[in-house]
């Protein structure tokens, strides 16, 4: 398949305004900007497009929600705070192909009615923060951005937002509240933020990869879009692979590629032959699968009858060498760092899961400990304010349940049996 | 010591001024107001907490709540260069664990720790989006990937 969302990156001035209208940039926006906002929207419906986030939600739904509340004005956040353990898809966006997404989100706009629009960049990504602020100046210079887009009427601020280090702002109302100012804590909804989002107003938060389809959506029309890939997800994804594979690295393929065709056909296989172990499909709150589970269609209808979820496309491959109590300790450290503190499942139960974990892991394990890691995390599925908490649990949960053998021979032999 | 002990520099003033007009609320400018205090500053100390909270009219308790939240913020002195490695699962089994050792041995890096030279401080960081070449890292605003030791030596001989 030719490359859509990486396209043109190995060009060295690819983030440049000019090089991107050379290959046919910004057209798309010409060619919304003559329709009405409604036709959009109908476009991307027929199209298809969900989330790319994590969640899968369809895209145009959203905006409709959002374009039919009567309050204005209206904002649309890009959600640029790619931190899931094991995600890099964005990043090559947002450094090589800024004016895809600048381009992508002045469409979007326009179609739900925005004037306004924040990208909430991760802190960890300086570089990244530079080239979208040079980019975004040449957007308005070209007159893509502004009061008057090409001489349209139409409006469309943009602006970045840096976060500061907090892998809750990926949540949506996390990242409107760390937008307004204040600590990274989800809401409760409803109110959804399509009704009451930022500054009290409908808000549209959608992901980068998301908006930056955009273009290439309006340029070939829904109904062709809609053939790329899987009939119930289509479009082109970008998985991000790492680990043990030969080639490590980001991958353009259709929406629903087979996981083990990216493992052992795009990514050349297990690293120095070695025997694979398990993989996490969808980086690393998505339930790990066993090495007999991964031949299935990575896409957000097949993964969850695999036992897993697509996720942000985040491909974690893991050899014999890798002791499996070790990473479902680390994945929880990480969670029990993360988790704001706002709700008493997951900010005491992720401290639990990550203390026990430990113990096991220092060799200190006690008997029984197994059934108590999942007694902790069965109290917290479904008890917790947003997912991060249910992240947190079902890590334990399907590590147990796919490697148990493994988590009891390391309490029994009070060490680890992995040969890494 | 006194409040007016520290103050925003003219440029930092007008930076503040101009983050602070591409929001609605004075409020919503209070990350990115952070960010140009500590870069004053050197670090988010009390001081720079009032400066804040003044020239937002941001109330302090709030400035600090939310520079505490944030792992990205300096609310300590730091070494004028800051080695943040991810140790995640991807760098993890890559082999990150050992590079930590290396810092700690070679340079006398804790993680959390500053050289008695102030030249480095090390943070342990979560995922930095760069586990397609893990292990990496990043010197304040640079970005280093594929770590080795060796290549580790290499890269830190370039911050003084």
């Amino acid at each position: 398949m030719e490359k859509v969302l990486l396209k043109n990156i190995e060009n060295p001035n690819s983030a440049d305004i000019a090089e991107y209208m050379s290959v046919g940039g910004y057209q798309s926006l010409g060619k919304a900007l003559g329709r009405n906002p409604k036709d959009i929207i109908d476009e991307v419906k027929k199209a298809g497009l969900r989330g790319r986030g994590g969640a899968g939600f369809p895209v145009a739904m959203k905006w409709t929600f959002a374009s039919g509340d009567p309050k204005t004005p209206k904002y649309l956040l890009c959600n640029a705070d790619e931190g899931e353990p094991g995600t890099f898809k964005d990043r090559p966006i947002l450094e090589k192909n800024p004016h895809m997404l600048i381009e992508g989100m002045a469409i979007s706009g326009y179609a739900l009615g925005a004037e306004y629009g924040y990208i909430y960049l991760r802190g960890e990504y300086p570089a990244a923060k530079h080239i979208l602020e040079k980019a975004i100046k040449q957007a308005y210079d070209k007159g893509f951005l502004g009061d008057n887009i090409l001489s349209k009427g139409v409006k469309f601020h943009l602006a970045v937002h840096q976060g500061a280090g907090a892998y809750i702002c990926g949540e949506e109302t996390a990242l409107i509240e760390s937008l307004e100012g204040d600590k990274g804590q989800p809401r409760i909804k409803p109110p959804f933020p399509v009704n009451v989002g930022v500054f009290a107003k409908p808000t549209v938060v959608n992901n980068v990869e998301t908006l930056a389809n955009l273009p290439y959506l309006i340029e070939i029309g829904g109904e062709t879009y809609s053939k790329i890939g899987s009939p119930d997800c289509p479009g082109p994804k970008i998985y991000c692979v790492s680990g043990h594979v030969e080639k490590p690295g980001v991958y353009e393929l259709p929406m629903g590629t087979n996981l083990k065709d990216i493992i052992y056909t795009h990514c050349g296989g297990i690293k120095g032959g070695k025997k694979l172990k398990a993989v996490i499909p969808g980086g690393i709150s998505t339930p790990v699968l066993p090495p007999d589970k991964i031949d299935c269609q990575m896409d957000f209808v097949n993964m969850p009858k695999h036992g897993s979820m697509l996720g942000s496309g985040a491909v974690i491959v893991m050899d014999e060498s890798v002791c499996l109590v070790k990473v479902c300790y680390r994945a929880l450290k990480f969670f029990e760092h993360e988790s704001c503190g706002k709700c008493t499942p997951c900010r005491e139960g992720t401290g639990w899961l990550r203390s026990i974990l430990g113990r096991i892991e220092a060799g200190q394990g006690q008997e029984g400990d197994v059934d108590l890691l999942l007694s902790v995390a069965g109290n917290m599925i479904g008890k917790t304010f947003c997912p991060l908490g249910d992240g947190a649990a079902s890590v334990v949960q399907n590590f147990i349940k796919h490697f148990r053998p493994e988590f009891e021979e390391h309490i029994r032999a009070k060490a680890c049996m992995a040969q890494g | 010591m006194d409040i007016k002990d520290i103050m925003f520099s003219q440029a930092a003033i007008k930076e503040i001024e101009e983050i602070r007009a591409k929001y609605p609320t004075a409020r919503a400018a209070l990350l990115p107001a952070l960010y140009v205090a500590q870069r004053e500053f050197g670090w988010l100390s009390p001081e720079a907490y009032e400066a804040v909270s003044e020239i937002l009219g941001v109330p302090k308790a709030i400035a600090r709540g939310v520079g505490t939240f944030y792992a990205m913020y300096k609310n300590r002195p730091m070494g004028r260069n800051v080695v943040q490695l991810c140790t995640n699962v991807s760098c993890m089994i890559l082999g990150a664990e050992r590079l930590v050792d290396f810092l700690k041995n070679k340079y006398g890096l804790e993680p959390g720790g500053t050289t008695p030279d102030n030249r480095f401080s090390l943070v342990i960081m979560e995922c930095i989006g760069a586990c397609g070449t893990a292990p990496a890292m990043l010197i304040n605003d640079d970005f280093y990937e594929n770590l080795t030791e060796k290549y580790i030596d290499e890269i830190l001989e370039k911050y003084r």
